[in-house]
């Protein structure tokens, strides 16, 4: 395993062209874009004001970069770097802006969400969609790209409107039937919409590409619901995480519940594998210690860490939700399949510091990964079950079938990895903190 | 036995000398019972002070010894006078007859002692119940506290349970009104948020127009040049036309995703059938052969057999490809009648198994004993247990009749029987009193039947007796008086032992009559019949001896 020397980067804007061939980095108001393997500078564009936000068109050919402060968006082209597009919503102001699935058009949606304005890069023509509704999640395109599905709020009620993507042709427009809708999620075939409600109650709706609904699914009622949902890449299972810790898989056939997995903080199972994260002191040694290069140096004063594997059972670290607060740190709040549709990792946000992967074939829990910090991010290798996972700290934890690893990154100074990102190839990894960036490679053999 | 010694002893003391005793006594205490017995000596002690002081003086010592006489022979004793009716006094007789008071006396003090001893063990006895009874009444009122202690346990219990029904359903109420609150300020909620809502949509509006009629210049794409499409198309006009395809292609993608799925259905289907048929087959072929085989022998040869197969087969394959629809009760039922019989036989075979392990393990017959041991060790157990149940039946109803005077008890004891019991047990009692009826008349038969056997013999002995007398008379007329006195008493003596035997075969079974008589008043009247009947085989002997004419009137005594 390599790694790159570190880069600048601010707000945590580091992105892989969905090509693989540039990374693109942002440092207040200048964009940089980077060659995946030689990391040597590509291109640098500079922008109007600090950049907060960057997305890259799906052909890789373009990138923007939204600046929500001015309510302008910027946008660049890697084939012609002295072309520049400049998008200004004025004084209706900009809170979110995204590609359109083509990469010909921009959707920024205003401030209050009084629209979305549709921009083409093609032709002047501009569109409007008024109502959208403010929530987490209120546009949702399919993977093949043809339709985009936005939750729209009229008259106190939700609807969902069915465009098509290639001329904006609204296909469809139906109202659910939610209090207060929090998201929606196209399953990855394109064919089924899942809606869920607000928090406060759980109900999630499965409407087919035409607008019929499919079925509806409640847990239970009065206390909080819903808190994340995931679709298995083969759009087989949809996994819902709730504030009661749990986590219940639908199938694709009848919609009704499969199985649920609990998330007790006490594992007893003796058929499941607990990693357990330990410190152990850094081993000195007289040799490198004559010789002590930089990189090694700094390694050798941070605390390094390998996995044990606990005897069973083991209690997790559990931390008390507080109660007389809003948004409670209670339940899963991440989930997601594995590329092979063979593994969920989850996160229960009251056992902070463990990673449960459960085996979607067995619908058993497989391993538990305990660790030292809280989990910040974790993320499926796109191509195989490989997991990789961030604590805030200057080290990387990988994940797969066959074990797991604890990687001190070799740097120098303070790296808190918060976030990071998977190469489209899987052979390396974005580890972003808050201020820099690095690359890790991973070898090929280890791919294997 | 102790009677047998007492009436011996003094009789080897005294030189066995004088028949009148012997006579006397055997007068006097084979008719009479020992009551008759106990009666004697009581007056006459209470009278013997006054005798001593008054009867007899120097002037009314002729009225004294006639009234002696008179009573004495009324009493059957020898007349106390001398033979020649003259008014002299026949001293003999006179020792003789306190001899025989004095023995009379020491055997009333005796039968006393042992009437006391006996009034003592029964008092033991009853002291010994009345404990029992006392126990038992105390028992008794122990569990009758305890049932109260239960019963007010049981219903605090049940007023407890009364309360956390009446908790629980308080409980119920309670969460049924909160849950009433809830829904009430949840429908509250969405009404206000609705009303927030419309006017939050009203200021959007607003908003929207303001900023839109502003003709905001700033709202404005500034592009260097218009880029191609990524497909390189031109963008087309939105028609009706496009409309009527964008409907199509979703259509078309819907139906893609649904012919996928229903291809993966097929998939699966004919796996699953796969599986189905296989295991069809192995069932078929598992299952024992005798279904198969008369289809086998029915089939003449193999190559028709094989060709029937064939078709079979292929039908059953043109039956697979059908739609489930029609083939689907078929088929499970089919399988399921299948599965059944393999089970039936796996089952079976499980059987077979463990007959034939156990058959290994050891012999058939000693499971068989063993089991028998267990089971007669279980009979024998309640065997027990009802003798125990019988033991204290029988000690409650002694009880019952021996305390007929405490009345407390005898209601205590009805009330503690339920009546069929009470009725039972009657039952039982009286069987049990016929059959020691039936004990007892055996007895006297059995007893009677060892006495005339004795006599018999008796009489047997001393016609032989007679007979070798003649024959020695006649014989030797000269011979001496002393050996014709042996001879025979040595043959008597032989037949004195056969009668003890047949007294010790009466004795013997007296300890039986004991064991199974429960009434402690029954082995003690019959022990003095045995003891009377011994008393009489002892005094046999001594007078056998001396005078055979005496047995005549013993004979008499005890026909009578």
């Amino acid at each position: 395993m390599n790694f790159s020397e570190l880069f600048k980067l601010s707000g945590l804007l580091g992105k892989f062209s969905p090509d693989g061939k540039c990374l693109a980095s942002c440092v207040q108001y200048r964009l940089i874009i980077r060659d995946v393997n030689t990391l040597q500078i590509l291109q640098l564009y500079t922008c109007l004001d600090q950049i907060q936000y960057i997305e890259w068109s799906s052909d890789s050919l373009f990138i923007l970069c939204a600046m929500y402060k001015r309510g302008i968006v910027q946008v660049w082209s890697l084939e012609q770097p002295d072309w520049h597009c400049k998008i200004d919503e004025g004084s209706a102001g900009l809170v979110a802006s995204c590609w359109s699935p083509d990469g010909r058009h921009i959707l920024n949606t205003t401030e209050f969400h009084l629209r979305i304005t549709v921009w083409s890069l093609c032709t002047k023509s501009v569109s409007y969609i008024k109502y959208p509704k403010a929530c987490q999640q209120g546009i949702a395109f399919t993977k093949d790209g043809r339709y985009m599905a936005l939750a729209e709020r009229r008259d106190c009620k939700d609807f969902i409107s069915l465009f098509v993507c290639s001329d904006w042709q609204l296909l469809r427009h139906f109202d659910t039937e939610t209090q207060d809708l929090f998201g929606i999620e196209w399953a990855p075939n394109g064919c089924v919409l899942a809606v869920w409600d607000t928090c406060l109650e759980y109900k999630i709706l499965l409407y087919s590409l035409d607008g019929r609904l499919l079925s509806t699914y409640r847990a239970y009622e009065w206390s909080l619901g819903i808190k994340s949902i995931a679709w298995s890449p083969s759009s087989q299972f949809l996994a819902i995480g709730s504030y009661d810790e749990k986590v219940r898989i639908l199938n694709h056939v009848t919609w009704k519940k499969i199985t649920e997995f609990e998330h007790p903080a006490s594992i007893t199972n003796p058929k499941t594998i607990v990693y357990k994260e330990v410190e152990k002191s850094p081993s000195v040694e007289t040799e490198r210690l004559s010789f002590p290069r930089r990189a090694l140096a700094s390694s050798l004063f941070s605390a390094q860490s390998k996995y044990d594997i606990s005897q069973v059972p083991v209690s997790l670290q559990y931390v008390k939700p507080i109660a007389d607060r809003a948004n409670p740190k209670i339940g899963i709040g991440m989930l997601a399949f594995s590329p092979d549709n063979c593994f969920l990792a989850t996160k229960n946000d009251n056992i902070p510091n463990a990673v449960w992967i459960w085996d979607i074939q067995k619908l058993k829990l497989f391993v538990v990964l305990e660790q030292l910090g809280a989990i910040q991010s974790f993320q499926w290798d796109p191509l195989q079950p490989r997991l990789a996972i961030c604590t805030g700290n200057s080290k990387v934890y990988l994940w797969s079938p066959a074990g797991c690893v604890s990687v001190q990154v070799p740097m120098e100074g303070d790296f808190q990895i918060l976030s990071l990102c998977w190469h489209s190839s899987g052979d390396s990894v974005a580890l972003l903190s808050k201020d820099n960036f690095c690359v890790c490679y991973l070898e090929r053999e280890e791919v294997k | 036995m102790g009677d047998w010694k007492t009436i011996t002893v003094p009789v080897l003391s005294s030189d066995s000398k004088n028949i009148f005793q012997y006579t006397s006594e055997k007068k006097m205490s084979p008719p009479s019972l020992n009551t008759q017995v106990l009666r004697l000596p009581l007056p006459s002690s209470k009278s013997m002070h006054t005798f001593f002081s008054a009867f007899c003086t120097e002037e009314n010592i002729e009225q004294s010894i006639s009234y002696l006489n008179r009573e004495l022979t009324t009493l059957g004793f020898p007349s106390i006078y001398a033979e020649s009716k003259g008014k002299e006094l026949n001293i003999i007789s006179v020792i003789n007859c306190m001899n025989e008071l004095l023995v009379l006396q020491h055997k009333n003090l005796r039968a006393q002692e042992e009437v006391e001893m006996q009034h003592l063990k029964l008092g033991s006895d009853m002291d010994h119940l009345q404990n029992c009874y006392a126990k038992l009444k105390e028992q008794l009122e122990l569990s009758k506290r305890e049932i109260v202690g239960l019963q007010e346990r049981d219903r605090q219990l049940q007023s407890k349970n009364r309360n956390l029904h009446q908790l629980l359903k308080n409980e119920k109420d309670e969460v049924q009104k909160l849950q009433n609150i809830i829904s009430s300020r949840a429908t509250q909620y969405n009404h206000d948020m609705k009303r927030k809502e419309r006017e939050y949509n009203k200021l959007k509006e607003r908003l929207h127009q303001l900023v839109m009629n502003k003709k905001d210049k700033k709202i404005a794409m500034d592009v260097l040049n218009y880029v191609g499409r990524a497909d390189g198309k031109r963008g087309a006009w939105r028609t009706d036309k496009t409309e009527a395809r964008n409907e199509e292609e979703m259509y078309k993608a819907l139906l893609n995703d649904y012919e996928q799925r229903q291809k993966q259905l097929l998939m699966e289907n004919a796996e699953l059938k796969k599986v189905l048929q296989q295991m069809k087959k192995e069932i078929i072929s598992l299952l024992p052969p005798q279904k198969q085989k008369p289809k086998e022998r029915s089939e003449d040869g193999p190559v028709l057999s094989d060709l029937e197969e064939d078709i079979g087969e292929l039908n059953k394959e043109n039956m697979w490809e059908l739609s489930c629809e029609t083939v689907r009760e078929q088929l499970t039922n089919s399988i399921r009648k299948q599965w059944r019989m393999l089970k039936n036989h796996v089952e079976k075979l499980d059987n077979q198994v463990s007959r034939v392990h156990s058959g290994a393990l050891n012999d058939k017959d000693v499971i068989s004993r063993e089991d028998h041991e267990l089971e007669t060790e279980k009979l024998e157990l309640e065997i027990q247990q009802c003798k125990e149940m019988i033991k204290t039946q029988q000690q409650l109803l002694q009880q019952q009749l021996m305390s007929p005077c405490d009345d407390d008890t005898t209601l205590l004891l009805q009330d503690c029987y339920l009546l069929e019991e009470r009725e039972r047990l009657q039952e039982e009692w009286r069987l049990f009193r016929e059959q020691k009826k039936n004990f007892e008349k055996e007895r006297r038969s059995f007893t009677e039947a060892a006495i005339r056997l004795g006599l018999e013999r008796k009489a047997f002995e001393e016609d032989r007796g007679a007979w070798l007398k003649q024959q020695f008379l006649s014989m030797t007329t000269d011979y001496k008086h002393s050996e014709n006195v042996t001879t025979p008493s040595a043959f008597l003596g032989s037949s004195d032992q056969d009668n003890r035997l047949v007294n010790s075969i009466s004795q013997q079974r007296k300890p039986h009559c004991m064991l199974s008589v429960p009434i402690p008043a029954e082995p003690c009247q019959m022990s003095q019949c045995i003891s009377h009947n011994s008393s009489n085989a002892g005094s046999k002997k001594p007078a056998g001896d001396n005078k055979p004419n005496q047995w005549e009137e013993s004979d008499k005594e005890e026909t009578e």
